[in-house]
């Protein structure tokens, strides 16, 4: 009797861990599923390395569609903005020939009044965030093929392109030491197994279900051998890419912007129920605004990103980016109603669909295809987690 | 004595959760009469008019709807219709855009082969508008007709069904004295030229002693009494007073004597325009004051403008066009926001805990945190998740909330549990004067004496309380002094000493019958 409830019980917890667990899952099963068939091309360190820097500008515009999607909103028009100041930073930079620090603080606040732009109308004159950025998606497409004229301009200045196609190694002063992978690989590990290890006694403390102490040994563990070994797979190619650290960096400050700061608990319960969150004093129409004026700075981010990653400044940039970031944020968990998700989760469900994408790529199968593939995987991802919710 | 329409044997509705709606049931509405339900907010009209059209469909209720001699088994509200069994509800259901025809025939399309067929419709709603006494073009949109002549099209529809019996729930209860009157005309109307039996559910007396044959009242889910016209006596006074004859027992604790001090809270004409119909006041010039240690009750129908009023002071969350004075320890303050209201030592607890009070995806410390996360967060905006903690914990102690934890979700608590929640997050922020909208509202009895307990508890440390209730024990059980409110207005002031059921019935039945046309 004893032994049936304790088999009960682990079974029940292998489930739930699974199921809090399920797109992490489908992510390593893709991987190898990929690995396989591609015979080991899929993991080889040119490839990660070139997988983070071909998503770096999705998983960018994921963590800014996130809260717009916590709160129960959209915005088509990242791929626009994107597109946007790709095009003001090759006007400056190539027409103008300013200097690249200027350019980029330039793109950056462009970002932010495109976002304060499209927050105002949605946030304080109520017009619905599907229309405001339907409405921006050609209004910034439009003027990105009035700044370039139709034409694409290129080449940017070496140190423009630093950000987007450099390593670790390269950055003068710190590629000298030797091992600096490993060692940034050791930092980060140690910041994961410090944050585990906080996270299992505050849950102690309020008697909260936090699983053994062997389960947390074993998860460090994890973490650690991850970080170290992604490292050290990385390095055996030209090292840690700067995009992978300017991605590593945003997702731990949005991730305690979300869970550790007032205004991430206001965007929750926004999301949550707005009227409920209104009635206990929350300004809505504020945090809606900046959820958008956010959304504008990291659209730029992408936007200089993916403009020195192509080193050129081309009309049709950033087309359909919009679609991949929702995309990222719906299968990585986050709801369609509002007040759920998370930004990890965004992360690995844009890099479900970038394995995805690589992974057929090098199999040689066509754009057709993918399409098809990745609608489907869109679709069950959700399907999934609404049929998981409607169980609870 | 004439035939018998329709028969209901022992009625019985338990909601999940071991609410019980109705208790045994009984009425009989013979053929080609008028028929009026009485009770009180809760008594368990709607329920039953929802189980005679077949809302709740057969099964999920106990006893025995017998129509035409027969026993009926309804599924969905369309098999009651087939039989000729229409309600038209409280809230009209029109859609405002469309035209008067095709309103009377939604659901009901004169068509074939699902393709329109507009002579018809026009031909028959013409027909039908002229049995209701209703002279408009048939095209023109529902929304630019008045209340009462949207009444009306209501009618039109459930005649355009063949009704035999119409079901009225409180049709007159947004009409003026004159649409009322003609609303009561067509139905004495329609019994005569058409035989039309109705069933007719109503607050309003004058109107019921008018036009009923025959008068049931419902109290606590019984059919408490029957009476016929001609035979038994429709007075108000005995009607009241069987609406309300329950007795208070104590489920209420005792009041401790406190001492009542200051004027708190003082509202002086307090006028709020509708949200949703122009040149309408929800409150209309209403004067009230809180004192230090007080609970004041504001006791009323539902619909009479309380929650209306509460969340128009509560930083203008409800309504248009709000004037008047708020004053605060007898100093003038002004209240633009939530926020405003909160830094002034207001705090509100909403009805609709659901709806606009939890966030059920969150846990509990989530919830109650909510509107003080500033006094557990650094001025820079990052929480100190202990002190938080602390706080959530110590409020779950304090009021009893029964979870695993604070990390609980508040959408896997029961009704109590989660009112409770609710009154944590407000006791939290510490307020001066706080409103309860419906406290108890569909909870359990043990945990509404924990809530009345709260209550004494806090008036007991000196907060103002204003507590909004449709249950008039619940009111008289808590209050110091009650403010009786009626449409929009106040009808009477009673300290508690002098108020009882009667007393506060009486005073809404005379606002009703006092009110200017």
């Amino acid at each position: 009797m004893k032994s049936s409830t304790a088999i009960g019980k682990t079974k029940g917890s292998v489930l739930a861990f699974v199921r809090n667990y399920a797109m992490f899952i489908a992510l390593i099963l893709i991987a190898i599923l990929f690995e396989i068939l591609t015979d080991g091309v899929l993991l080889a360190p040119m490839n990660i390395s070139k997988l983070v820097m071909q998503n770096s500008y999705i998983l960018i515009l994921a963590i800014g569609m996130l809260p717009c999607i916590l709160t129960g909103d959209i915005d088509l028009s990242v791929g626009s903005v994107v597109a946007v100041i790709g095009a003001i930073a090759g006007t400056m930079m190539v027409s103008m020939n300013m200097s690249v620090p200027v350019t980029v603080a330039a793109c950056l606040a462009a970002g932010l009044m495109a976002g304060a732009w499209q927050g105002f109308w949605i946030a304080f004159v109520h017009v619905p965030s599907f229309i405001v950025t339907l409405g921006g998606m050609l209004i910034f497409r439009g003027m990105t093929m009035v700044i370039l004229n139709g034409n694409t301009l290129a080449p940017f200045p070496e140190s423009y392109q630093f950000i987007a196609q450099r390593f670790l190694q390269d950055i003068p002063g710190l590629g000298g030491i030797p091992g600096i992978d490993m060692i940034a690989g050791g930092l980060v590990a140690a910041l994961c197994v410090y944050m585990q290890a906080n996270s299992y006694r505050k849950r102690m403390k309020y008697n909260l279900p936090a699983g053994s102490k062997r389960m947390l040994a074993a998860k460090c563990a994890a973490i650690a051998a991850i970080c170290l070994f992604t490292a050290f797979w990385l390095d055996q190619f030209k090292g840690i890419p700067i995009t992978l650290i300017l991605l590593g960096a945003l997702i731990a400050i949005y991730s305690f912007l979300c869970n550790k700061t007032v205004i991430g608990r206001h965007i929750y319960a926004l999301g949550g129920n707005e009227r409920a969150a209104q009635l206990s004093g929350v300004k809505t129409q504020w945090v809606r605004f900046l959820v958008f004026v956010n959304m504008g700075l990291l659209s730029a981010i992408a936007g200089l990103v993916f403009s020195a990653r192509l080193n050129c400044a081309a009309p049709t940039a950033g087309m359909m980016f919009e679609l991949d970031a929702i995309a990222a944020c719906y299968i990585g968990g986050a709801s369609a109603s509002g007040g759920v998700g998370t930004i990890v989760g965004a992360i690995v469900g844009g890099l479900v669909m970038g394995v995805l994408n690589n992974g057929m790529s090098i199999l040689g199968i066509g754009i057709d295809w993918q399409q098809w593939i990745k609608g489907l995987v869109l679709l069950l991802a959700v399907a999934f987690d609404i049929h998981y919710q409607s169980q609870r | 004595m004439a035939p018998c329409l329709l028969e209901t044997k022992n009625i019985a509705k338990v909601f999940p959760g071991g609410v019980r709606a109705l208790d045994g049931v009984n009425i009989r509405v013979e053929e080609k009469s008028i028929h009026a339900l009485c009770g009180e907010n809760g008594a368990g009209k709607s329920t039953l008019m929802n189980i005679l059209s077949g809302v709740y469909p057969y099964g999920t209720y106990e006893g025995k709807i017998m129509y035409k001699g027969k026993e009926c088994r309804f599924s969905d509200i369309r098999d009651s219709e087939k039989e000729g069994i229409v309600i038209i509800h409280q809230e009209l259901a029109l859609i405002p855009c469309l035209s008067v025809m095709e309103n009377i025939f939604l659901g009901n399309e004169r068509q074939t082969n699902g393709i329109m067929d507009w002579e018809r419709t026009r031909m028959e709603a013409v027909q039908i508008m002229e049995r209701v006494g209703l002279h408009e073009d048939p095209d023109v949109p529902v929304n630019k007709l008045g209340m009462g002549k949207q009444q009306l099209i209501e009618i039109a529809k459930a005649l355009s069904k063949d009704a035999k019996l119409l079901i009225l729930d409180e049709p007159t209860a947004s009409l003026n004295d004159e649409d009322s009157e003609k609303l009561l005309d067509l139905l004495l109307d329609l019994r005569e030229k058409s035989g039309m039996t109705a069933i007719i559910i109503s607050h309003k007396l004058n109107e019921i002693t008018r036009i009923a044959d025959k008068l049931t009242v419902i109290r606590d889910g019984k059919s408490i009494a029957s009476w016929a016209k001609g035979k038994d006596d429709f007075a108000e006074d005995r009607i009241i007073k069987s609406m309300v004859g329950r007795e208070i027992t104590d489920r209420y604790p005792p009041r401790p004597n406190r001492p009542i001090g200051d004027i708190c809270l003082e509202v002086k004409d307090w006028c709020v325009g509708s949200p949703d119909i122009p040149d309408r006041l929800v409150v209309d010039h209403v004067s009230f004051h809180v004192r230090r240690g007080e609970v004041v009750g504001f006791a009323g129908l539902m619909g009479a403008g309380r929650t209306a009023l509460a969340m128009s002071i509560f930083g203008k969350s409800c309504g248009r066009g709000i004037s008047g004075t708020i004053r605060k320890d007898g100093k003038e303050i002004k209240i633009e926001s939530v926020a405003d209201a909160i830094e002034n030592g207001i705090a509100y607890v909403t009805e609709d805990r659901k709806g606009k009070g939890l966030i059920l995806m969150e846990n509990i410390r989530e919830n109650i945190t909510l509107p003080t996360l500033k006094k557990f967060s650094s001025p820079g905006g990052l929480i100190n998740e202990e002190a938080e903690a602390n706080a959530a914990e110590e409020y779950m102690q304090k009021l009893h909330i029964k979870a695993p934890g604070i990390f609980q979700k508040t959408r896997n608590l029961s009704g109590g549990n989660q009112q409770k929640v609710m009154l944590a997050r407000w006791i939290c922020a510490n307020p001066d004067v706080l409103i309860l909208d419906e406290p108890t509202r569909g909870i359990d009895a043990g945990a509404k004496y924990e809530i009345y307990c709260i209550i004494n508890e806090l008036a007991k440390q000196g907060k103002s309380i204003i507590v909004i209730s449709s249950e008039m024990p619940e009111i008289l059980g808590l209050s110091d002094r009650i403010y009786v409110m009626h449409e929009g207005r106040f009808a009477g002031e009673l300290p508690v000493d002098e108020a009882s059921q009667e007393g506060i019935m009486r005073c809404i039945m005379q606002a009703n019958s006092a009110k200017p046309s």
